[in-house]
């Protein structure tokens, strides 16, 4: 075990979760101060590894060495004390402590057990300057968005001053500005020493930022290469373990005498967005595009009934609706895929059977009783339209990849075809196979006549699959840009412009 | 409940050995049942006589009774606290009213009380927005202070001409079996249809699982919420009257600490405190098996000092594989 360039050393590694296999005889070797990253499909063993190293999982078999010593670590508490950090997919902060309590947690330095608030601030200015994240420090975290969660997630990483940090799609959710940020704090780590293990979906990140690049398929390592041997193309087909059409499946425009399925009309909730009028023909596909954080989830959220507007009117199929509530929404045919499958989505530890159904459980009823064969056949016929693997409906929600999770939840809505689907983030966190599904599927629906609102962070999406794309800032629809003309520059244009009156929005 | 908390990290945590766990929670009750038992029929040869069996199915009817009720309101992510109380107040309602009035409306009041207490209790917690757990602990002790002045601080007896009919609930047979048996079967029965087969029960589920979930997939989580409580208040309803019929009398302080009992059998059956998972055939196991850890100890003429401990570590036990199976890695 003799490089003393390497710092971490995995062999052999085997982690079983009963009959499932989640990773398979992996041998890696990660050299000190480089930035080593891990792609594969959702459910290709990527999170598991990293969060072994780190720790959080124990393994099955095989063994994991930091600095040519076996690594014992029993708990995150135990890897973080031999300098191991960890940037996790899922959240694990404290919701009712302010943002740098969460932080500097287990972190605190202390005199006589009494924390040194002063202290604690000025480093966390350092960081956040370091960083250039817009974040308040005395917020409380329960009412952060995602994004900003993720930041909070990462500054504590780097508060811990680790010297090996194990990255889990840590630019999920973060707008394309903080990325980029990101990235180059996260380049100046490993120019210091430290060694990162980045985990992504992101190819493009990862081939601009990695050193070397392992692909991971069905839990085992399909090769390890330096990034420079390797191109989207070449990853993708070693993911997949086959080439990918990676072009976008073309659109079919709606016909010139399509019905107005979904028209708002001054749309305002206070504080959040402010006069937003939009309309959706059928089968036609709306983007709503813009940074992070500039209302378009909530603008989503108040059309289906989520949260109440202050104003507005909303009319489906020319019928004024106005939803008090999710249900009202869903009974007029209004349904929202939500940005957070596992919070607002899923009910994951209950079976896949029961999160398909639930909406819909009234008409598989019979004097309130369920009928449970008829009820298992339409999950199923549902499942299989969308394409979820569904050999054990009893199976809990939790037991499938984000991929699949995503894909329930489109078999739960379009169990009865609704005539506006609003999908907030539908790729995110999902692999690119799957991705490309979830594409054909929204094109699919749409050509069917329904009408689909889309919110994606991926620019290159929502200006590819979108008939019309609303730029969205400042709680306003600040431009509209037909699909022909939708470029990512142009929207980002848009979507960045502080408010400069004429040139901006004529652009 | 710390609903923000787990909504947070949620994440992918009933995963692999935790799995296992939860099997083992799945059929730990049976098991024990199973073992205990067994163990007392072989011990004992007064246990496994149909008198006895039927003696601790009806000293534990009032219990089943709540405890079926309680498992909707825990799997709906709620806790009723305030059955005790409301276990005698119905009790002396009715037993006020079959000394005033007629016997009939009298147990049809007790019950009727009971389902007052559980609306008002549901649309405090949901409506209210008051923790179900200290919202109930409170209206329970309200409740409670309630029955004294009904009875004005006395205990009420029901005699002379009413008397025979109050008591027919709590004392009557039919097929050898007392009236307190089947009425516990039907209503035990009954909920576990709720549960597990109606919409109605699913909404419950979904509203313990996830409710920001559940509410964007229409489901009405409030009114889901109320209406488990309603059933609890009626089933706490429904067993003090029982017991005031069985003993012809109404007792302000009846049912003291009662709704931990409830609550033992239920989470030691394997129903989550947690909500969303559980199921009522469990709780009935539950409130089974610490009834047969009693009867063991009196048949077995064993000290009964240690009665209450070997309670307590069977309640650890339980909710201790509860949080293993949710939390382990």
């Amino acid at each position: 075990m003799g490089d003393p360039r390497t710092h971490l050393h995995v062999r052999r590694l085997s982690k079983r979760f009963g009959v499932i296999r989640a990773v398979t005889d992996v041998d890696l070797e990660v050299r000190r101060g480089s930035i080593h990253a891990i792609v594969g499909e959702n459910g290709a063993g990527k999170s598991t590894l990293g969060k072994i190293v780190a720790g959080a999982v124990r393994p099955s078999a095989g063994e994991v060495r930091v600095d040519g010593r076996p690594l014992l670590a029993r708990s995150p508490r135990d890897a973080l004390r031999l300098g191991i950090g960890t940037i996790s997919q899922e959240f694990a902060l404290m919701p009712t402590r302010t943002v740098v309590d969460n932080v500097f947690l287990g972190t605190e330095r202390a005199r006589a057990g009494i924390v040194r608030r002063g202290e604690l601030r000025a480093r966390f200015e350092a960081l956040r300057s370091r960083l250039g994240f817009a974040l308040d420090a005395d917020a409380l975290v329960e009412g952060l968005s995602v994004p900003d969660c993720q930041k909070v997630e990462i500054m504590r990483a780097l508060a811990r001053d680790a010297s090996l940090i194990v990255m889990d799609e840590p630019t999920a959710g973060l707008s394309a500005h903080d990325t980029e940020r990101f990235v180059e704090v996260v380049k100046e780590l490993a120019e210091a020493g430290t060694t990162v293990v980045f985990i992504s979906h992101y190819l493009a990140e990862v081939l601009a930022l990695a050193d070397v690049v392992t692909v991971m398929r069905d839990g085992r390592v399909v090769r390890t290469a330096p990034t420079s041997e390797e191109t989207p193309d070449s990853l993708i087909t070693a993911m997949l373990g086959r080439p990918l059409d990676t072009a976008f499946p073309p659109r079919t425009p709606p016909r010139p005498d399509a019905p107005v399925r979904l028209s708002v009309r001054g749309l305002t909730r206070a504080g959040a967005f402010e006069g937003v009028s939009l309309s959706v023909r059928a089968g036609e596909i709306v983007g709503l595009a813009g940074l992070v954080g500039c209302g378009r989830s909530e603008i989503a959220r108040a059309i289906c009934g989520a949260d109440q507007p202050d104003a507005g009117e909303i009319e489906i199929d020319g019928c004024r609706v106005d939803p008090h509530c999710p249900r009202d929404a869903i009974r007029h045919g209004l349904v929202m895929l939500p940005e957070s499958r596992k919070e607002d989505g899923l009910m994951l530890g209950r079976s896949i059977v029961e999160n398909v159904t639930l909406p819909h459980l009234a008409s598989l009823a019979r004097l309130t009783l369920i009928r449970r064969s008829a009820e298992e056949r339409t999950a199923r016929e549902s499942m299989d339209r969308i394409g979820v693997d569904a050999s054990d409906l009893r199976r809990h929600a939790d037991t499938l990849s984000g991929g699949n999770q995503q894909k329930l939840l489109f078999a739960r809505w379009l169990m009865e075809p609704p005539r506006v689907l609003i999908a907030d983030e539908p790729t995110r966190g999902i692999d690119v196979g799957a991705k490309h599904a979830i594409y054909e599927l929204i094109l699919a629906l749409a050509e069917r006549g329904m009408g689909v609102v889309m919110i994606s962070s991926e620019l290159e999406e929502v200006v590819a699959l979108c008939h019309r794309v609303l730029v969205v800032r400042d709680g306003r629809i600040a431009q509209e840009i037909g699909g022909a003309d939708a470029s990512v520059d142009g929207v980002l244009r848009t979507a960045f412009s502080v408010r400069v009156p004429a040139e901006a929005t004529a652009a | 409940m710390s609903a923000n908390a787990a909504t947070i990290d949620v994440g992918g945590r009933l995963r692999g050995h935790a799995r296992q766990l939860v099997a083992w929670r799945d059929s730990g009750i049976v098991v024990a049942f199973v073992v205990l038992f067994v163990v007392l029929s072989v011990s004992s040869d007064v246990f496994l006589t149909k008198t006895n069996l039927l003696h601790i199915l009806d000293q534990q009817s009032g219990i089943l009774i709540m405890a079926a009720a309680g498992t909707l309101v825990l799997i709906a992510g709620g806790f009723d606290l305030a059955i005790g109380a409301t276990f005698a107040l119905s009790g002396v309602v009715a037993a006020k009213l079959a000394v005033d009035i007629s016997p009939w409306l009298a147990l049809t009041a007790g019950m009727g009380t009971g389902l007052a207490v559980g609306l008002a209790n549901g649309l405090l917690t949901t409506v209210g927005r008051v923790n179900s757990l200290i919202g109930t602990l409170a209206t329970g002790f309200i409740i409670r202070g309630l029955a004294p002045i009904v009875t004005a601080g006395a205990i009420i007896t029901v005699s002379g001409a009413s008397a025979p009919d109050f008591q027919t609930l709590g004392n009557g047979h039919l097929l050898g079996v007392k009236y307190t048996i089947w009425v516990m079967a039907a209503f035990v029965g009954a909920m576990w249809l709720v549960l597990s087969r109606t919409t109605l029960g699913r909404y419950i589920y979904a509203a313990g699982a996830n409710p920001e979930a559940a509410r964007l997939a229409g489901v009405r989580v409030a009114a889901v919420r109320t209406g488990t409580f309603v059933l609890s208040g009626l089933a706490a309803g429904l067993a003090g009257v029982m017991a005031a019929s069985t003993v012809a009398t109404g007792q302000p302080g009846a049912g003291a600490g009662i709704e931990f009992t409830v609550i033992a059998g239920i989470v030691v059956g394997g129903t989550s405190i947690m909500g969303g998972q559980g199921a009522v055939w469990r709780s009935v196991l539950g409130v089974l098996f610490i009834a047969l850890i009693d009867n063991g100890f009196t048949l077995l003429g064993l000290d009964p000092i240690y009665q209450r401990m070997a309670q307590g570590a069977i309640i650890l036990l339980a909710v201790s594989i509860d949080a293993w199976g949710r939390d382990s890695r």
